[in-house]
């Protein structure tokens, strides 16, 4: 079978591996570089697990082929925070009930490293709006929106 | 869930691209956002022998304004669009209709170009394309072409474009000063692709109606045009009471069918509500803007 040079920096680590074309980045992340924390839920488009950020940006990785992401920059929940030192989204996470199998909540994470990067001030629609790009089967969407916009005020220096 | 193999060409120019697709008939495809064609490769729907990237032709990724034109590149990302100052200022109907396809992760991949190639007749684009009177420009190894939107859509998934043929850039005539314009839909969940939408123009002057267009995804093979309904607007004051009865002509004249999620009496029925309220807003636009 073919296979393709890859070279790309995976939260701050560079690889160079050879891949198939026809291998998602979502496999490629998982099953080459053994980051698990990206799950795998439709590899269809629509359920959003797979999301990760390609140069800063959300994109759903059963939706990229690995060739595609030659020398770009790719974050995974694993880039966050540690269980030491939490990443305030993962604190508000947890101190919120944002999570129950956390299936979704890499996926919910991401979506919403982007949207408070890109407005640090969300309005509950907004956030409704950016977190909608994910299924959660679990926790009723309700307790994701609070951990978002409790993190939105934490990550302001604000009290929560 | 895996896609089939297929031999990869990473396009540094247009004319690589082309040389790419050329031989291979439809067992070449041209790969943009991937945001229709790798989920459609997973599910093994289609099995392309050769994938033509074109990511990497960002001359092919632009906004810009030519004289009285609005030129878009093939390539531009969907949310590159959503957070245009050029989009908002001379075509706010596309401004619009952007948010409604899919979400953030997908808009960020998914292209201009690549949306309307694709063609799904719910989609939104292509029945703003039409209302706005678009001109897509194409390249293939024997040169250029423009195609009008009308002519581009055919059926689901089906343009006039040919397998080795590279659709380039969108045109579309910089917004008049004074027109309104709404698009509007409804899906059962946000982001989904919807049931019905449409895309609605009006210009109206000292209480009547001068001319509107109304274009709708979701009722038929591809964007639909309701000539009657525009026709009844001219010349007639603008208003709810008009728009109730230009809503009834578009509801009777469109033939949608029924499937898994709905039937063609509620598609009908989304039509008559849609088209009252997208105009109401568009004469709110149109009276701001005048
Ligand atoms: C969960 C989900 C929800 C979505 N919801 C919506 C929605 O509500 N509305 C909507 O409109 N879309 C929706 N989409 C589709 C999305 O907009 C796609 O981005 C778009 O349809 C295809 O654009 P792309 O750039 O990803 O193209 P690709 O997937 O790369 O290509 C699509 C097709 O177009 C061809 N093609 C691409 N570019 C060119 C070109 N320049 N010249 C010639 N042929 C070309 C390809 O060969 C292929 O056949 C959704 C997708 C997902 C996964
Ligand atoms: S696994 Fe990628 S969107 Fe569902
Ligand atoms: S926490 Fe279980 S799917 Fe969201």
């Amino acid at each position: 079978m073919e296979q393709v040079q890859l070279t790309l920096t995976v939260n701050g680590t560079r690889y160079s591996r050879p891949v198939e074309p026809r291998c998602l980045l979502s496999d490629f992340i998982r099953h080459d570089l053994g980051l698990t924390g990206t799950h795998v839920g439709c590899e269809h488009g629509v359920c959003g697990m797979c999301t990760v950020l390609i140069d800063g940006q959300t994109a759903r990785t059963c939706l990229t082929f690995a060739v595609q992401v030659d020398g770009a920059e790719i974050t995974t929940v694993e880039a966050l925070g540690t269980p030491a030192k939490l990443h305030p989204l993962q604190q508000a996470f947890w101190e919120k009930h944002g999570l129950q199998c956390g299936y979704c909540t890499p996926a919910m994470l991401l979506t919403a490293v982007e949207l408070l990067n890109n407005n640090p001030n969300p309005t509950r629609n907004e956030i409704c709006e950016a977190m909608s790009a994910n299924l959660c089967r679990c926790t009723g969407y309700q307790t994701i929106v609070d951990a978002v916009e409790s993190a939105a005020a934490a990550m302001k220096g604000e009290a929560r | 869930m895996k896609p089939a193999p297929f031999q990869y060409v990473r396009a540094s120019s247009i004319d690589d691209a082309l040389a790419g697709l050329a031989g291979h008939g439809d067992d070449a495809k041209v790969l943009a956002g991937g945001q229709s064609l790798i989920a459609l490769m997973n599910l093994r729907l289609v099995r392309p022998a050769v994938l033509v990237d074109i990511n990497r032709l960002s001359d092919l990724a632009y906004i810009r304004q030519e004289n009285g034109t609005l030129a878009i590149g093939a390539l531009t990302r969907q949310s590159a669009v959503e957070s245009s100052d050029v989009i908002a200022r001379l075509c706010p109907l596309m401004a619009e209709a952007i948010r409604f396809v899919g979400h953030r992760p997908i808009r960020n991949r998914g292209t201009v170009g690549g949306n309307l190639a694709h063609a799904d007749p719910t989609s939104e684009l292509p029945a703003v394309a039409v209302a706005l009177g678009a001109t897509f420009v194409t390249r293939s190894q024997k040169g250029q072409r423009t195609i009008a939107a009308d002519d581009f859509f055919v059926a689901p998934l089906s343009t006039t474009l040919a397998s080795n043929e590279l659709l380039t850039e969108v045109r579309i005539p910089v917004w008049p000063a004074g027109q309104g314009w709404a698009f509007m839909e409804v899906s059962p969940r946000a982001g989904d692709y919807a049931l019905v939408g449409v895309a609605a123009t009006l210009r109206a002057a000292d209480g009547v109606c001068q001319s509107g267009r109304l274009v709708y995804s979701g009722v038929g093979p591809r964007p639909i045009r309701v000539a009657k309904a525009e026709q009844a607007l001219v010349g007639c004051s603008s208003g709810e009471a008009t728009f109730r009865e230009v809503a009834e002509i578009a509801a009777g004249q469109v033939e949608p069918s029924s499937d898994f999620h709905a039937t063609a009496d509620y598609r009908r029925d989304l039509v008559r509500a849609l088209t009252r309220r997208a105009l109401m807003v568009a004469l709110d636009r149109c009276q701001k803007g005048a």
